[in-house]
């Protein structure tokens, strides 16, 4: 059955699993469009946690703890080696 | 576990690609732009602690000094930041390399002198022979203001730099020591964690004292030339 909407303009969440491989190729994924990804999510984030009346300690720390998160996944290899196993 | 002491200093590179660039810009994220008369609250906060620092700091200068305001409590604000995020578990702190502390001291030193250069040539050259000096004793005086000028740059980049690493290596020292204590006498271990925590506690106080000193060293020298 064919989509009143264009495929183009949908937003994720209304796509049909079916058509989501085609949905995928056509979003922007040119420098300027992958840039504007960053700033649209940076821009989600900071309105939905920090720029509100009473923003409170976990919008930062939520931040924090992805910062943590992902320098732990960057040293992991190092880290393997540290785990408490008879044969490592 | 002598590698694994120095592994967190490597240059963190993922895929050959240094995202070290990418970890030096994060703490920028953290100070969101000021647009309205009315900020949330993390804007608030930080907009009140930059006032309280700018009044301490900039006030000693004359109108020609404080045209360095900007850089300075940018300054102050880098290091802070970069040093307060490295004390989180697993992070590199790009202040530990010495290439960058250097990178920072150098200019900035370099730029106190040759303005003073600039605007006062006597004062600049009569800062190498203190007053007073008895007459035999200049030659010798002369070399060793000058080195002693010389050594400012390498002195700031080094205080931060061996500051910080070593209070990263006594957190990983002492850290190790606990978890290996314990499987042998529980109160060692006990003793040896509030050691941990103590510890813990001055390397934040060392975070922003360091930053702190490193920015009031530059305006220091900046009052002396300006």
């Amino acid at each position: 059955m064919a989509s009143v909407v264009p495929l183009k303009e949908k937003r994720l969440m209304e796509v049909k699993l079916g058509e989501l491989p085609s949905w995928i190729m056509m979003r922007d994924f040119t420098p300027k469009g992958i840039a504007g990804a960053f700033q649209r999510g940076y821009h989600r984030y900071y309105n939905k946690y920090i720029n509100v009346k009473k923003g409170g300690v976990a919008g930062v720390s939520m931040v924090l703890a992805a910062y943590v998160i992902f320098n732990y996944c960057r040293s992991y290899k190092e880290l393997k080696h540290e785990r408490r196993r008879k044969y490592h | 576990m002598n590698e694994n002491l120095f592994a967190s200093f490597i240059t963190p590179t993922m895929m050959g690609l240094p995202i070290v660039v990418l970890i030096i810009m994060f703490p920028s994220m953290l100070f969101p732009s000021t647009g309205r008369l009315v900020n949330n609250r993390l804007v608030s906060i930080q907009q009140w602690l930059i006032r309280m620092t700018t009044k301490q700091m900039m006030t000693i200068h004359s109108k020609k000094g404080q045209t360095w305001t900007l850089m300075l409590i940018s300054l102050i604000m880098f290091i802070g930041s970069t040093n307060l995020l490295g004390l989180l578990p697993h992070s590199f702190t790009p202040t530990t390399q010495l290439s960058m502390n250097l990178g920072m001291a150098i200019p900035l030193w370099a730029g106190t002198v040759i303005l003073g250069f600039r605007h006062k040539t006597k004062a600049s050259l009569a800062h190498f022979l203190p007053q007073g000096t008895p007459l035999p004793l200049i030659p010798m005086l002369i070399i060793i203001e000058t080195i002693s000028l010389f050594i400012q740059p390498m002195a700031l980049a080094v205080r931060l730099t061996a500051n910080i690493t070593a209070g990263h290596l006594l957190i990983h020292l002492i850290g190790g020591a606990t978890l290996a204590l314990m499987s042998i006498s529980m109160t060692t271990a006990f003793i040896t964690f509030i050691i941990l925590i103590l510890l813990t506690v001055l390397e934040f106080a060392v975070a922003l004292i360091q930053a702190y000193v490193f920015t009031l060293l530059v305006s220091l020298y900046l009052h002396d030339n300006t």
